[in-house]
């Protein structure tokens, strides 16, 4: 009688697991079909677009023909930008999150308040970059406002990211460190940091691949519909490829002889993003390998 | 100041040393506490520990686990109050300064420290080594040189390494981590050597090589060692203090006398293996 329950309920069980392993299965294949669906749709739109000539020249006739190249070095000068002025903050926030706080009210307060800003829809930095760096302080829609916007916009990734960089170098370091008579602004800077710097990385990549591909925050602050030439100075507007990518689909007169052209720029898009990605996840490599980390 | 024997040196500094607290202090304790107590928030791990580390030889502090052996140890060198929430009362001098109201920076460059685990920075052997003459502002590459030879040797570690010292020092084995550990805190000419437990990850091979730097360092300066192996307070230590649970101390004197005779009954339990 007892054999039986027990075989009952392992048949069960056993029926139990099959399932939840169809369903795990389905959904990690649904995923993998979506992103499949998406990289086709894509490529076949797109890749008609793609030359030499798409990356390096101008866009001719209202955007109907030439290439995207001022798009292409305005959302580089953006993203680099960005995360210049934001990793100093980033890194000192973590630092002091990490390092020198004794994790009283203070630290928890300003954690909660990173945090809360990781979760503010990028259009509120665009309409706060608006009112703040293009008005308030005068910038105008120029490169640089545009570059603080997204500063802002990915400061929480690189905190967030460094302060677990940090915090995962053994304190076993520090305690080394500070034995030997260091203050702990030395043992930070040459011990615990310079471990750290693969950890930081990784913030820069999260940080770098969210910019790249935000509208919103640079619609109102330094995107420009269209540019003769290339930006020059800080204050300049600049082109920028996610924008392009929306004026060319919504704006341009006659939007559906477009189609490739859109679609070229947005597997543009996605290239810039997997290359800078692949650079960071090779010096990120190199980094650990000499450090031994 | 910096010659080739750098031993001879240091030798000659610990007669100095002991000559000055004779003279000024009447004393031959290097460090002395009196009623000395830590907490650790509301938890206390030491009570009223009062005892003088002599200069000369190797002092081991004992005891079962949890007993306060690591918070005696470092409180020397003022690395408790690294965590949050502690309190110190009673006094700890060194060389008749106040310990606890001293600049704790400065307090380390004269109390080095080897720790229980070995804590090779990720760096080169060489700049492992060079690292707190750095911190204390020697940057001039041959005097750096030589106080990583002279440190290496005094750990006897530079044979095995002196062909490599720009490789990573996490490629060496655990013993030879902790005698480069050793040699790191010789390398900012310490008067006092804090280890604890630094053979608790090793194996007996090693184990007997950190035994016997550890008593020709003895020679040279003072060396404080916390251990729980009886064998090996018995084969390095001048000098013992036992500690029992709750952080007071029980015994403290000899290694010979109070392992042939404790003073107290628990003791006697303890070093005959009967708890901890
Ligand atoms: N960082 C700390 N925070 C809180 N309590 C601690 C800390 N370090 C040690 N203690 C407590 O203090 C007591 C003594 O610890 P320790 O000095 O490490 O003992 P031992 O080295 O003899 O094993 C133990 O009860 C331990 O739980
Ligand atoms: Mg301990």
């Amino acid at each position: 009688m007892i054999a039986q329950v027990t075989s009952e309920g392992q048949r069960r069980k056993r029926i139990a697991q099959r399932i939840a392993f169809a369903l795990l299965t389905l959904s990690t294949v649904s995923a993998f079909v979506a992103l499949g669906a998406i990289l086709y749709s894509m490529i076949s739109n797109g890749v008609s677009a793609l030359s030499w000539q798409f990356l390096s020249e101008f866009p001719r006739k209202m955007m109907t023909e030439g290439g995207i190249y001022p798009a292409l070095v305005g959302s580089l000068y953006l993203t680099v930008g960005a995360v210049l002025l934001s990793l100093p903050f980033a890194v000192a926030s973590a630092i002091w999150l990490s390092a020198y706080s004794r994790g009283g009210l203070w630290v928890r307060v300003i954690r909660v308040g990173v945090n809360s800003l990781a979760g503010v829809p990028s259009i509120v930095f665009g309409l706060l970059g608006l009112a703040f760096f293009v008005k308030v302080l005068g910038l105008g829609v120029s490169l640089l406002a545009g570059a603080l916007t997204l500063a802002l916009l990915i400061l929480p990734i690189l905190i967030r990211a460094g302060e677990e960089a940090l915090q995962a170098v053994p304190m076993n370091f520090r305690e080394g460190a500070l034995a030997l008579g260091a203050t702990k602004w030395h043992a930070v800077r040459t011990v615990v940091l310079p471990t750290a710097i693969p950890g930081i990385l990784t913030g820069v990549i999260l940080g770098v691949s969210r910019a790249i591909g935000e509208t919103a925050p640079i619609m109102f602050t330094a995107a420009a519909f269209y540019m003769s030439r290339l930006p020059e100075t800080l204050s300049d507007k600049v082109m920028a490829l996610p924008y392009h990518i929306f004026v060319m689909a919504t704006e341009s007169p006659n939007y559906y002889k477009t189609r490739n052209l859109q679609f070229g720029a947005a597997l543009v898009l996605l290239g810039m993003v997997l290359l800078m990605n692949l650079g960071a996840v090779t010096w990120r490599a190199r980094v650990r390998r000499r450090k031994q980390w | 100041m910096v010659t080739q024997d750098g031993a001879t040196v240091t030798a000659r500094s610990i007669d100095a040393t002991r000559d000055w607290l004779e003279r000024n202090l009447h004393s031959t304790s290097i460090i002395e506490t009196e009623r000395f107590g830590f907490f650790y928030g509301r938890e206390q791990a030491l009570r009223e520990v009062s005892l003088g580390i002599p200069i000369d030889g190797v002092t081991a502090i004992m005891g079962p686990s949890g007993c306060g052996k690591s918070t005696l140890l470092r409180a020397f060198n003022r690395m408790n109050e690294l965590y949050p929430n502690t309190r110190a009362e009673g006094t700890i001098r060194f060389l008749g300064q106040d310990l606890l109201k001293a600049d704790p920076v400065a307090v380390r460059r004269h109390i080095g420290m080897v720790f229980q685990r070995p804590n090779p920075f990720p760096k080169s052997i060489f700049d492992n080594i060079a690292y707190g003459p750095r911190v204390h502002g020697i940057r001039h590459r041959a005097h750096l040189a030589e106080l990583v030879e002279e440190s290496l040797r005094r750990a006897a570690l530079w044979d095995e390494v002196k062909d490599h010292l720009k490789k990573s020092a996490l490629s060496l084995s655990g013993g030879q981590q902790q005698r480069l550990g050793i040699a790191r805190a010789l390398a900012v000419r310490p008067t006092v050597l804090l280890m604890d437990e630094p053979c608790s990850a090793l194996d007996p091979k090693a184990t007997d090589r950190i035994e016997t730097t550890t008593r020709e360092l003895a020679q040279e300066l003072t060396v404080v060692i916390v251990t729980h192996n009886l064998q090996q307070a018995g084969r390095i230590s001048d000098h013992v203090a036992v500690l029992l649970a709750g952080g007071v101390l029980a015994e403290f004197g000899s290694t010979r006398t109070v392992f042939a005779s404790p003073f107290s009954e628990q003791v006697a339990d303890y070093l005959s293996g009967r708890f901890g």
